[in-house]
């Protein structure tokens, strides 16, 4: 409709995971029902390619690639093909986006995507026509709480998840005044409420909340009102370029020496690099954690070096637990997606042994993970510990049983 | 060639028959055209007719949008009998204080003072708690018309939705038309051709162009409303001038001295941005060099193209009009 | 809000508002020259940032790619005035509108064939990456400062240039009265070309110079370049003067909105528009007529 919200699905980025399988995947007159079981299961990835969020995009993208390379680029017996849409993280084009990929490109699953309210409308759209859609990273709690539904499933967290731990953390490091700083949208907000109801249970005092519009990087004046009010400690959520430009903005302002800095882990995750030594000793909360030593994240960080060049991250993970979330139900419908009941039972048992450690599913089909306490040493967010072992989201408002 | 007046019977006719002709992605399609032709042309009776180069429609018809939400209950669909009302004269409300204010300046100031007024409103929805902030609000069922709890019109079906939306274009086409061709649509024209005589003849050219900023902006709201309710979601990004920038290139293409020229722009355009964009990554690329070259080289429109394709004939709508140099003193 | 804190405040509020005057004073000189509206005023600024990091990531020399950026800004700027915007003058403004909305378009693509789509940061130079204790727990970054100095000589250079040479003589009465100052034998169509090139230099010049504060991203010039119309409006179409008023004013109003009034901040500076307008339809600094 307007000219910055509606981005293209060009033929050339009609890609396929298999070669050989391109024409199959183009070809509309092949993809009658006879020969369905042989046709490429069809996945739109909705993604940011541009924008704040372009980098994250391009790790799911990768991580959900590297697994179905990883696999003979067969999910349960059936090829893969991909059409790729940019979402831009904009939601005013999200809606139409959706209906691209549903209605007109007929893709058999969603995979998408990284901002909450491009997400949320992916969801709407996902009830509405009954699509299969995978969430491989937007954390609206909502996704899996009210509008929960049997065809909607997340591999990456809830906003929810990794702030309430958060709460006991630094109650216990003992900071009792914080103050909160976010962007203004529906997943800092979330974020920011979640971890005030978990350190408020430990018995510490939010102070002040401070926001600004997303996604504005004009910290300046924010962080002077923080240096004038003093608090304990300060709980951030911004990701991406914004998370890269607060971080050196705090550093230097000074006050990383006098008031630590907390935050949701992607505050620090994927931005380390362009952070530098501004970030060291900030310690956040996430699912995962860069050196987390168990075999199944050993071989995926070597898999997605070789594949990509670069060092994996939690975006990667998440993308990649999602192709994986996809194979347990293609494996137990025998690659026929039409089987969805059977398909959807599947991945709601579903028990992956995830690079992020076990991750299993709740009734509202959103993660039960660890939440790990990471410290950024040495260029990396390192394990200080187990936040709080097998975190399930409370999924409140979801009438899925 | 048809006789004149059988062209649009027949454009009707296909445009009614067309939903059992395509798939229901293209009839979505085509609705989401026809909704932006209606915005073209209400924004057209300010800039064309009325000489006044707004660059804030799009906040009314976003405006309209989020009217429909905050009034739409829950999950159930509100009625469309009150809530179109209510958005259209919300719209037309704010494009007479917005009109009010700017009306007050000239030329460029115009522009510049609507383009800033129709930033205001984006970042009072993107900024504000009123709807969802930055992230827009959904509107979960589409409105319907119902007595007593029985169904009349459910604009949850695409078909009824296509036909309701035709419906309003034919609406707007009439409406416009009648109002153009009135006492009040001279004193428009006049007032844009030469202000001064218009003046001087007595015409009470600032209300005149305020009441055509009005309802031109109502107008956009009604169009802004069934946008909504198509995509069941309302962002501020509907607001911004973006939008308001690429549907004054509908009313350029289309031409800007006739009612239904910027529907013709808005299809070309809209169109256009289909077809681009299933042929090159860099779509917006050529759309902006085609957007310079129009602009360079059409001053009056495709519609200069007509005659080169279809023979010289008398349409007034394909004489070389040149805007007169009094469009640029509003 | 005490003393210390309010006064750091009203620092960050002039900083934002100086270098929005960069990029304004070149809108405002553009418009009030050449009567052309550019809507692609923006796209420079952010078209500089990126050649800024483009320049900066190659060399690793700031200085150079604040000399690199203007220059090639310039330089685009004379190419287009040639190609398109001569085409304009004496053409409505809708037609003016358009065209720069197309050149929108066309620049944003451009960038990400040249650039990419990525957000990046820019370094500042060495010398002034430090900052220095302001409060017991505040620092201030030095380059945030430098910001401040660096736009102040910029803003008297433009005054000088204006106010007291022959240049700006010409150029002042070239948007007084066209006919005379041509029946003086002055070649109009060389100055227009100058004068857009250097609108659009101060532009790019903005961008490069907030690079280091802010990051560098596609979107970036959308709002800057609303809030140049809202100084050009608040200031008067033209003037110099008006154009440092009105960015200052909306540096105050939106830093100290975003303290006061955090929801409603970006509104305050509408609010404040249309104040002006009720009060002073053509801008404070504006002539009558334009």
């Amino acid at each position: 409709m307007t000219n910055r919200s509606m981005p293209p699905i060009s033929r050339r980025t009609l890609l396929t995971g298999a070669a050989g399988a391109a024409t199959l995947a183009v070809a509309p007159g092949l993809r009658a029902p006879a020969i369905a079981q042989n046709a490429p299961l069809k996945v739109g990835l909705m993604l940011p390619y541009t924008g704040t969020y372009a980098r994250l995009g391009k790790f799911i993208d990768d991580g959900f690639r590297l697994y179905v390379e990883r696999k003979g680029g067969k999910l349960g017996g059936r090829e893969i093909a991909f059409v790729q849409v940019d979402d831009e993280s904009k939601p005013a084009a999200a809606t139409d986006n959706m209906n691209r990929l549903v209605g007109r490109e007929k893709v058999d699953v969603v995979v998408g995507t990284v901002h909450s309210g491009v997400a949320m409308a992916m969801v709407k759209v996902a009830r509405d026509t009954g699509t299969l859609l995978i969430i491989p990273n937007a954390g609206a709690n909502d996704a899996t709480g009210p509008a929960c539904a049997p065809n909607v499933f997340r591999s990456s967290f809830s906003n929810w998840q990794p702030n309430y731990p958060m709460g006991k953390v630094m109650f216990d490091a003992g900071h009792r005044n914080v103050a909160t700083i976010t962007w203004k949208y529906a997943a800092g907000i979330e974020q920011m409420v979640a971890f005030k109801e978990g350190f408020a249970k430990a018995g510490g005092n939010v102070v002040e909340n401070l926001t600004l519009p997303f996604p504005e990087v004009e910290f300046q004046a924010l962080i002077t009102r923080i240096a004038q009010i003093k608090p304990d400690a300060v709980h951030a959520f911004f990701a991406g370029g914004g998370a890269v430009k607060f971080v050196k903005d705090y550093a230097a302002a000074g006050l990383d020496k006098s008031i630590p800095l907390y935050g949701a882990g992607f505050l620090t995750d994927g931005t380390l690099a362009a952070q530098g030594a501004a970030a060291n000793g900030i310690k956040t909360t996430l699912h995962y954690a860069d050196n987390l030593d168990n075999p199944a994240n050993i071989a995926f960080l070597k898999a997605f070096k070789d594949k990509t060049g670069h060092v994996g991250d939690i975006y990667a993970v998440q993308g990649y637990d999602a192709a994986a979330l996809l194979e347990v139900g293609m494996a137990a419908a025998g690659g026929d997606v039409k089987q969805r009941d059977k398909m959807i039972a599947a991945m709601g048992a579903a028990k992956i042994d995830s690079p992020r450690g076990p991750l299993s599913f709740n009734k509202a089909h959103n993660p039960i993970q660890n939440i790990y306490l990471r410290e950024v040493r040495n260029g990396r967010n390192e394990m200080v510990a187990i936040a709080q072992k097998d975190v399930d989201d409370p999924a409140r408002g979801c009438k899925l049983t | 060639m048809m006789p004149r007046w059988l062209v649009p019977l027949v454009l009707l006719a296909i445009a009614a028959a067309l939903p059992f002709g395509v798939s229901t992605y293209y009839v979505q399609f085509i609705g989401k055209a026809f909704i932006m032709g209606m915005l073209a042309m209400a924004l057209n009776l300010a800039v064309g007719h009325g000489g006044m180069v707004s660059i804030c429609h799009a906040a009314f018809f976003g405006l309209a949008g989020y009217v429909l939400a905050l009034m739409s209950p829950g999950y159930d669909p509100a009625s469309l009998v009150l809530t179109l009302p209510v958005a259209a004269a919300a719209s037309g409300f704010v494009a007479l204080v917005i009109g009010a204010l700017a009306l007050r300046t000239r030329g460029a100031y115009f522009i510049m003072v609507t383009l800033a007024f129709g930033e205001m409103m984006f970042f009072l929805f993107h900024d504000t708690d009123i709807a969802g902030g930055s992230d827009g609000t959904y509107v979960n069922a589409k409105p319907e018309i119902a007595i007593a709890g029985h169904r009349l019109l459910d604009l949850a079906s695409p078909l009824a939705f296509y036909y309701v939306v035709l419906a309003l274009l034919i609406a707007t086409i009439v409406l416009l038309t009648v109002l153009l061709r009135s006492p009040f649509g001279h004193a428009l024209a006049a007032a844009r051709d030469n202000e001064r005589r218009a003046r001087s003849l007595g015409f009470p050219v600032y209300r005149i162009r305020l009441t055509a900023f009005a309802i031109s902006g109502a107008i956009a709201g009604v169009a802004g409303y069934f946008a909504t309710a198509q995509f069941g979601f309302v962002a501020p990004e509907m607001l911004g001038w973006h939008l308001s920038a690429t549907v004054l290139v509908m009313v350029l293409i289309g031409g800007l001295r006739s009612v239904t020229g910027p529907l013709v722009g808005a299809l070309v355009l809209i169109g256009l941005e289909e077809v681009l964009k299933a042929s090159t990554d860099y779509w917006k690329l050529a759309e902006g060099l085609i957007v310079i070259l129009i602009v360079l080289s059409m001053p009056n429109g495709v519609r200069q193209l007509w005659p080169l394709i279809f023979g010289a004939t008398g349409d007034a709508a394909t004489r070389p009009a040149r805007v007169p140099a009094e469009a640029n003193h509003v | 809000m005490d003393l210390v804190t309010f006064g750091v405040q009203l620092l960050n509020a002039v900083q934002y508002g100086m270098v929005l005057f960069l990029v304004a004073s070149g809108l405002t000189l553009v418009f009030g020259i050449l009567g052309v509206i550019n809507l692609a005023h923006g796209a420079f600024y952010m078209l500089g940032a990126y050649l800024a990091y483009w320049i900066a990531t190659y060399t690793g020399s700031f200085a150079l790619a604040m000399a690199g950026g203007v220059a090639i800004a310039f330089v685009v700027g004379l190419l287009l005035e040639t190609v398109f915007i001569r085409r304009l003058y004496g053409r409505d403004h809708l037609a003016q509108v358009l065209l720069s909305f197309g050149l929108i378009l066309s620049i944003d693509e451009a960038r990400e064939i040249l650039f990419g789509k990525d957000v990046h940061s820019v370094a500042p130079p060495a010398w002034l990456a430090g900052s220095f204790q302001l409060t017991d727990n505040l620092s201030y970054p030095v380059y945030r400062l430098a910001i401040c100095a660096f736009c102040l000589v910029v803003a008297a250079l433009i005054f000088l240039v204006v106010t007291r040479t022959r240049i700006g003589m010409i150029v002042r009465a070239g948007a007084e009265n066209r006919e005379m100052t041509r029946v003086l034998g002055i070649r109009f169509d060389v100055v227009n070309r100058y004068v857009f090139a250097v609108g659009i230099a101060l532009a790019a010049l903005g961008g490069i110079v907030v690079a280091p504060v802010s990051t560098v991203f596609p979107g970036m010039g959308d709002g800057m370049l609303i809030l140049s119309f809202v100084v050009v409006v608040l200031g008067g179409i033209g003037s110099v003067a008006g154009a440092a008023i009105g960015a200052l004013l909306i540096g105050l109003t939106d830093t100290f909105g975003k303290v006061f009034f955090p929801s409603v901040s970006s509104v305050l500076i509408y609010v404040l528009m249309a104040a002006v307008l009720l009060w002073r339809p053509n801008g404070i600094l504006g002539r009558r007529e334009v």
